[in-house]
């Protein structure tokens, strides 16, 4: 049988092992964390159909456990080419294919420092506010409900000023559906979304939006905020310009929940130079082609599944990794 | 204080600060026709206005500042409205505009 | 976390030999901080400054009101590096923030651009003979003191604490755009945090206010207040800071920057005298200081030899508290003991003392 290698044990990786695996091939799934699943293991529930994150991960997770695909946890690659991946260990593992699966690095919110993230206490990221529905206990570091909370689009997308040109593409609709999440849990408070353009690119995401607006009173202002600052009664006061009406615009918000954007991983620049690879200028892999070839390298026997190559939603990395199936499939048949 | 000529005066601040404005009638004409909160500024009602094409009058921006909680001026803006009944027919959102015109002239009169 | 950002902006500052530029406004407004400032690093800390009487204007208020071009800006700023070239110094300290801002801004021009660099180089020649080296390092004034907080700590005579409570007194800093907003990299914590003052109250006992308008300009702008019908909004960005800051009763504010001392003092009387709106304790202003000042005060310097006589705002409140021991006769008396003139009340000053000096006069 020939062996295949997936680099990357998330959502894009244990698809494509498994879709892989079911061609036939003989699948090696490697993952440098002690789990599989990556960042969705921390994510609560999904847009649009708010469903759980453990439901869609739970599948994937099961579907592996019940194969005999070659699940190898705590393994770091440090190189590979076409034909063999060396991890941290100094073990080559010899192949006939490469599948890229190693995803993005949520943008570090500290960088935009005006928000004051990790100054404030209750300036908070789209990952911390997941986190804490999936935990469920979303409230003010001293305990109390919100009575008023900010959600700050593109912090980390869009912005030249911290080399990030891209858009993120999936934060709009997950600021969307966590003001709707914040509402249902705190009906009395007010929920502000600041946003620069509101891009619902999905099936149902601008219908999500309407009832955003419709059903759950949910503001939205265009203007990105300049600043975060502390307000003597412990809350934060924001800034914005109401740009619809062409005025500065301020208040005090309990909460500032900043929906950070996905950045091309920091080894990206390494991975791609020893094996030959182009990168995009965000940093992101460039795949062959962005029509026929998206899950295809420039060079024969390497490809990519999920974010590894561009900012996707679920539904989307989760089709790359039957697309890349397909694909190996072809190249090695 | 002394009599002085400063030849200038404080400038008021633009800012719309939403703590010190009472969002009351805000919330009420919200409730009255959320689909107003659904407005994506696109500016349709403003292109087509019998009076926006002729007076400063913009539709958009004094039904934004309304919900915002700036109410000073709003009853006198919207009376400039003809109720012609354009701007409904191309709101991509569905808002019907002239209900909007007539509810703020209903709420806001006092201000 | 804070301390984290603060910790990623450093800079090198040099430990001694300095070339000292002086600036126009604090020459005028505050000629007593920059004479502390000498006095601290010559005779509290021994170090080499040399004040050159030979060194201009750096013309920024000229350039910021569009009258001086940026040739001769930079041909100027070019003869001052001559000056301490000529003077054997290699270390630029500037006293002003708008001369800061010129020259760093000059400087990554020079080194972005290095025609403009020859240019300049040119025109310097031909204007003066002169050729000049770029500083080592330039660094403001407030940073230098920054820099020596904990050996004028080490020497202090008095903390910035209540005399009769030991409480730390609560301190307003206020930065100069121009220090850090054009580079964040050039100031010590950067633009949004900026730790140069926060470091010295924090070191010397007092507590730093943090308030929602901390980050807001002091609306001194150039070409805006010189004009007088636009000095309105210059006046109201001074007005939001102090609204913003007057419920937290900060005992003084702290400026690093000439224009946002003299602003942040002299509009409280503007404002007073306009509105009837004050905003320090018992119905007063909130003094203004400089860090020479803060820093003179806490080596016991004497506050009539600090200049601080020449703010708009009385100081005395402060100095109470802070168990300052002064002589309320000498207050307008100059270095050489001659009457400097009184200025008459104003609703920001505390009235009960000018029975005292009248006595006196």
């Amino acid at each position: 049988m020939e062996r295949v290698i997936v680099i990357g044990g998330g959502i894009a990786g244990m698809k494509s092992a498994l879709d892989l695996r079911k061609r036939g091939f003989e699948v090696t799934l490697l993952e440098k964390s002690r789990h599989l699943g990556g960042k969705v293991r921390k994510w609560h529930c999904l847009f649009p159909t708010f469903t759980a994150a453990s439901e869609v991960l739970g599948r994937l997770k099961a579907e592996i456990a019940d194969s005999d695909i070659d699940v190898r946890l705590e393994a770091e690659v440090v190189s590979f080419d076409n034909r063999c991946v060396t991890l941290a260990s100094g073990e080559r593992l010899e192949c006939r294919a490469v599948v890229l699966a190693t995803g993005f690095t949520l943008f570090d919110a500290r960088i935009k420092e005006e928000y004051g993230y990790g100054i404030y206490d209750n300036v908070i990221t789209s990952a911390d506010l997941e986190d804490m529905f999936r935990r469920g206990s979303v409230e003010l570091r001293n305990g109390e409900r919100p009575r008023r909370v900010a959600f700050l689009h593109c912090v980390g997308s869009r912005d030249e000023k911290v080399c990030q040109r891209h858009c993120s593409k999936v934060c709009c609709v997950t600021g969307v559906k966590q003001a709707m999440e914040m509402k249902r849990l705190f009906p009395e408070a007010d929920v502000f979304n600041f946003y620069m353009d509101i891009r619902m690119f999905g099936p149902g995401y601008e219908e999500m939006y309407r009832e955003a607006q419709l059903a759950h009173n949910i503001h939205f202002v265009r203007g990105r905020i300049s600043e975060a600052s502390p307000t003597i009664d412990g809350r934060l006061q924001i800034k914005a310009e109401d740009t619809l009406t062409g005025r500065p615009l301020k208040m005090s918000v309990d909460m500032l929940v900043l929906l950070v954007g996905m950045r091309a991983n920091d080894d990206n620049a390494h991975l791609a130079e020893q094996a030959g690879v182009p990168l995009a200028p965000n940093g992101f892999f460039a795949p062959k082609d962005m029509f026929a070839g998206n899950v295809r390298s420039p060079r024969e026997g390497i490809f990519y599944a999920g974010t590894i190559t561009a900012p996707k939603s679920i539904g989307e990395v989760l089709n790359e990794g039957s697309a890349v199936a397909d694909a190996v499939t072809e190249y090695l048949s | 204080m002394a009599e002085i000529n400063w030849g200038f005066a404080i400038s008021r601040p633009r800012v719309i600060d939403v703590d010190r404005n009472n969002l009351r009638k805000s919330d009420e004409i919200l409730l009255e026709m959320p689909e107003l909160q659904s407005c994506i500024g696109c500016g349709a009602c403003t292109a087509s206005c019998t009076a926006g094409n002729l007076t400063q009058f913009n539709f958009r921006k004094v039904h934004t500042l309304v919900r915002r909680g700036e109410y000073q001026g709003a009853y006198e803006e919207m009376n400039k409205c003809m109720l012609c009944g354009k701007c409904r027919l191309l709101c991509p959102r569905g808002i019907n505009t002239r209900g909007v015109v007539m509810l703020i002239k209903r709420k806001l009169g006092d201000f | 976390m804070r301390a984290k950002s603060w910790s990623d902006y450093q800079k090198a500052i040099a430990d001694d030999k300095y070339y000292y530029a002086r600036s126009c406004i604090r020459q005028n407004f505050f000629p007593g901080s920059e004479k502390a400032f000498l006095d601290i690093l010559q005779h509290d800390l021994g170090k080499d400054i040399f004040d050159d009487p030979a060194h201009s204007s750096c013309t920024g208020i000229g350039y910021h009101s569009d009258v001086v071009p940026l040739e001769t800006i930079m041909t100027v700023v070019a003869r001052q590096f001559a000056l301490m070239s000529e003077a054997g110094y290699e270390n630029f300290v500037t006293s002003c923030i708008t001369s800061f801002g010129i020259y760093t801004e000059i400087l990554s021009t020079w080194e972005e651009f290095p025609e403009t660099e020859e240019r300049t180089r040119e025109n310097l020649f031909k204007a003066t003979g002169r050729e000049f080296a770029k500083p080592k390092s330039l660094a403001h004034t407030s940073d230098v003191i920054f820099h020596f907080r904990e050996e004028i700590a080490a020497r202090a005579k008095r903390k910035l604490v209540d005399s009769m409570t030991g409480e730390p007194l609560k301190v307003v800093e206020h930065i100069g755009c121009h220090y850090a907003k054009i580079f964040p990299k050039s100031g010590i914590g950067g633009s949004e945090f900026p730790y140069v003052l926060a470091g010295m109250i924090e070191s010397w006992g007092g507590e730093c206010v943090d308030y929602p308008e901390r980050r807001h300009c002091c609306g001194f702008g150039f070409r805006n207040y010189l004009v007088q019908a636009n000095r309105g909004y210059s006046v109201a960005n001074s007005q939001k800071k102090l609204e913003s800051m007057a419920p937290y009763h900060p005992d003084f504010i702290v400026a690093n920057c000439p224009g946002c001392s003299m602003f942040l003092d002299k509009w409280q009387y503007t404002i007073a005298e306009m509105n009837g709106r004050t905003y320090g304790a018992n119905g007063y202003g909130i003094p203004v200081l400089t860090y020479e000042e803060m820093a003179g005060l806490v080596l016991g310097y004497d506050p009539w030899e600090l200049g601080m006589q020449m703010h708009q705002v009385d100081v005395e409140p402060l100095l109470d508290r802070l168990g300052v021991e002064y002589d309320p006769s000498t207050k307008y008396l100059g270095g050489n003991g001659k009457y400097i003139g009184k200025p008459a009340t104003a609703v920001v000053n505390c009235p009960s003392q000018d029975f005292i000096y009248d006595i006196k006069l």
